[in-house]
């Protein structure tokens, strides 16, 4: 066992550190939330200079080789920042389904185009009442000369509306929730037959609604079916969840350290309200949950290469403790800030958001309890 | 980074589970299986096997006898003792007492005790907490007073974890009363058969009686026993709550436990099936058993900065909270699990070599006892309480 970061990892933790703090301040930030595509062109491009695009793709594919733990130590400083660009679905999600179930065209043409800023990549794959089950798709694919023919809906697509491809998964045969029968479809996101209802997420992020109707794509279009498709949907969302897992850790840290200097500094009854024992131990549980939160992340990006059982056990009990200390940390923040943790003003109320709609995404704790249980 | 054993560490945790296996006497391993009550040989013979072998003390520097590992070896042996259904080695000399001799006591007191430690010739007892003096425990009053060339020792110590098999207490007494509280404390070695020590026992709720009230009636200590300076026990006492706060956790033995928890839930049965297989149980074994896991983890990144010459801060605090929460959860699951059978309190059922048959299945007997004894985990060593003004003061400076 290791545990220690390598030199290279440390750099790319502390630049992306000092980018979060220095270049990605709350006010900064608002630039990206309100613009038509929710974050910044720029500083999409700004990751692919800086080689973050790529650091967990492969070298021949344009990246630069990382690991997971390369993938954490960005996710984390992210959620520090509540950072907007679809990191997270391009590059960890639409990255990971390439990897495992890509075909080498695929993989040739797409990744270095992902790991370039040139294109980016969504995945559409929840659909109306298909909760957190990924084998609950009523989307269709049926062979249509020499190409498919997709018709079905998906729901809160994440990023789909800045990105150029799409990822869908849909059903060649089989019952609704089915492990056989699932295949993985690439095909450019404008692609006609496709409609969009765009929206804005509680967390400032954007999503749609997409209708694929008599969408036709050629054979080509089809990279992953039978019995493998499902497990390579399986272990991509697993990538992402570990991720996002991160994510939440950023996001609790940046919590935890400002409510700390909201009870150093706020003066109530001729002290400052930290003096309190009933908020000191308060915020040591939230200290706690933070640190517990951390370990999770760390163990569940170390599992990534696991055998499925034991990735998904640990991806499963890492998301499972992280959907409930989120949840505490949030509302504690909000709690200890009084009426000022209830302001739109106040990025607490933010960070609240982000990391109550973490806590359900991916499976929430009770799913993810279920699933480890059952290991 | 890597979670898996290094190949050296593979084969390290072979040699330990071979060990434990070879060595661990089968009556012990019997006893320590079914939750039976353990006795002070049982304890002995076990701490003089891992003595004879040189792994008794691993915390300590070589030249004292230690072992040398690494903190992350130290980490398997604690697991592969413990799954292995091995005791644990008493605390008190060689965890507790020992590192204090070994970082603050003279060459004189360092001959002297810590071979005696190793070998388990003295047994060793804790003389902290005082009837006036729990968490706040410096405002102890046990009183040393300076007589010549020995203190002279009046007061009274209590919730004195097996005193009744004690040779030696390091006590915390009051030698000075002037300043601060934390100031005038100094740390004592005294020897048990003293004339003026009394020990009489404290039956807790659970039906045992392993604590004690020592009472100190004018007892001579030779000045040579003094650890340290005078006056600079405080010192010597926190450093010492650092050490134990860091094997509080647990973790491999909670992991033992959780094992015995799943055995015992997957064989009581609800209307035919198992109780494993109900969701809610599974549920609330799920949170236990993903709190497990989180603290493992946070122990291990807390052992990797170690290894890389960071010394336990006060965020092991966070060890102890969790360790102990997790502990009695377990507790708690154990006797919802067999329902009426926790209900029959036959004493004589806890111990090996009983006579009686028990009531229920074999493994009920001991569970309700354990359940009520292990409350005492969130209370000593620094009650969590405690514990969370140690984080909010020292770790996150309110």
């Amino acid at each position: 066992m290791d545990l220690r970061l390598s030199q290279e990892q440390e750099m790319i933790r502390d630049g992306v550190t000092r980018f979060v703090r220095d270049d990605y301040e709350f006010a900064t930030r608002r630039i990206g939330a309100v613009s038509d595509l929710g974050f910044r062109e720029e500083v999409w491009q700004q990751f692919a200079d800086l080689g973050w695009l790529g650091a967990a793709l492969p070298e021949e594919y344009g990246g630069f080789g990382g690991s997971a733990i390369e993938t954490m130590i960005l996710m984390e400083a992210f959620g520090r920042g509540l950072v907007l660009e679809p990191y997270l679905w391009s590059v960890v999600l639409g990255g990971a389904l390439l990897q495992q179930g890509a075909t080498s065209a695929h993989k040739e043409q797409v990744l270095p185009e992902i790991s370039s800023g040139k294109a980016r990549i969504a995945f559409a794959f929840a659909e109306p009442g298909s909760r957190f089950n990924l084998a609950h798709i009523g989307m269709t694919a049926k062979k249509d000369g020499d190409g498919y023919r997709l018709n079905g809906n998906k729901t809160v697509v994440y990023y789909a509306a800045s990105a150029e491809y799409l990822i869908g998964s849909a059903r060649l045969g089989g019952a609704k929730t089915d492990r056989e029968g699932i295949a993985l479809f690439l095909l450019p996101s404008d692609a006609k037959g496709i409609t969009r209802r765009d929206y804005a997420t509680q967390d400032d992020q954007r999503a749609s609604e997409i209708i694929f109707k008599d969408v036709q794509v050629d054979a080509a279009a089809l990279f992953k079916c039978g019995d493998d498709a499902l497990p390579v949907i399986e272990n991509a969302i697993d990538v992402a969840t570990a991720a996002i897992c991160a994510d939440a850790v950023g996001a609790m840290g940046a919590l935890r350290e400002m409510t700390l200097e909201y009870l150093k500094t706020r003066k109530q009854f001729g002290r400052a309200i930290g003096e309190f024992q009933v908020l000191q131990h308060r915020m040591a549980e939230m200290f706690i949950l933070e640190e517990e939160a951390r370990s999770m992340a760390l163990r569940a990006a170390l599992m990534l290469d696991a055998p499925a059982p034991a990735r998904k056990k640990a991806v499963s009990a890492a998301k499972s403790l992280i959907a409930r200390a989120g949840r505490q940390i949030g509302q504690e923040a909000v709690q200890m800030h009084g009426g000022m943790g209830m302001t739109h003003e106040l990025s607490v109320g933010h960070y609240f958001k982000r990391l109550t709609m973490i806590g359900s995404m991916f499976g929430d704790g009770d799913f993810h309890r279920k699933r480890f249980a059952a290991l | 980074m890597d979670i898996n054993d290094s190949v050296e560490g593979a084969k390290f945790r072979t040699e330990v589970r071979e060990f434990v296996a070879a060595n661990l006497p089968a009556d012990i391993k019997r006893k320590v299986d079914g939750g039976l009550r353990l006795e002070k040989d049982d304890y002995v013979r076990w701490q003089r096997v891992l003595f004879d072998k040189g792994w008794i003390a691993p915390g300590w520097p070589t030249e004292f006898g230690g072992t040398g590992w690494e903190p992350l070896q130290r980490h398997i042996f604690e697991e592969e003792c413990a799954l292995g259904s091995a005791p644990a080695v008493i605390s008190f000399g060689v965890n507790m007492v020992a590192p204090v001799i070994i970082e603050f006591g003279n060459d004189a007191q360092k001959e002297k005790y810590l071979p005696r430690i190793l070998s388990s010739e003295d047994w060793w007892c804790q003389g902290y907490s005082e009837p006036g003096s729990g968490s706040d425990l410096a405002s102890l009053q046990c009183k040393a007073v300076r007589d010549g060339d020995d203190y002279i020792v009046t007061g009274q110590k209590t919730w004195t974890t097996l005193a009744q098999y004690a040779d030696m207490i390091f006590c915390l007494v009051r030698t000075d009363n002037s300043g601060k509280k934390q100031q005038g404390i100094s740390f004592l070695l005294i020897d048990m058969k003293s004339p003026g020590i009394t020990v009489r026992p404290i039956r807790t709720f659970d039906g045992s009686a392993e604590i004690n009230e020592v009472h100190l009636e004018d007892v001579r200590v030779p000045v040579e026993n003094l650890v340290g300076e005078e006056h600079m026990g405080w010192t010597y006492a926190k450093f010492l709550l650092g050490h134990e706060r860091v094997g509080i956790a647990q973790v491999a033995r909670s992991k033992k436990q959780m094992q015995r928890l799943k055995m015992i839930a997957n064989t009581e049965l609800v209307d035919g099936e198992p109780l494993l297989s109900q969701p809610e149980f599974a549920a609330k074994i799920a949170d236990v058993e993903i709190g497990l896991i989180a603290l493992e983890m946070t122990e291990l990144r807390i052992l990797s900065d170690e290894s890389a010459g960071k010394a336990p801060g006060p965020e092991s605090s966070i060890l102890k909270i969790r360790g102990t929460e997790i502990q009695q959860g377990i507790t708690e699951l154990l006797i919802e699990a067999i329902g009426y059978d926790a209900h029959p309190w036959v004493p004589a059922a806890a111990i090996d070599g009983r006579n009686e048959p028990p009531i229920g299945s074999d493994y009920a007997a001991s569970i309700a006892p354990h359940y009520f004894n292990w409350r005492k985990a969130s209370i000593y060593g620094g009650s969590n309480e405690i514990q969370k003004n140690i984080i909010a003061k020292m770790v996150l400076g309110l």
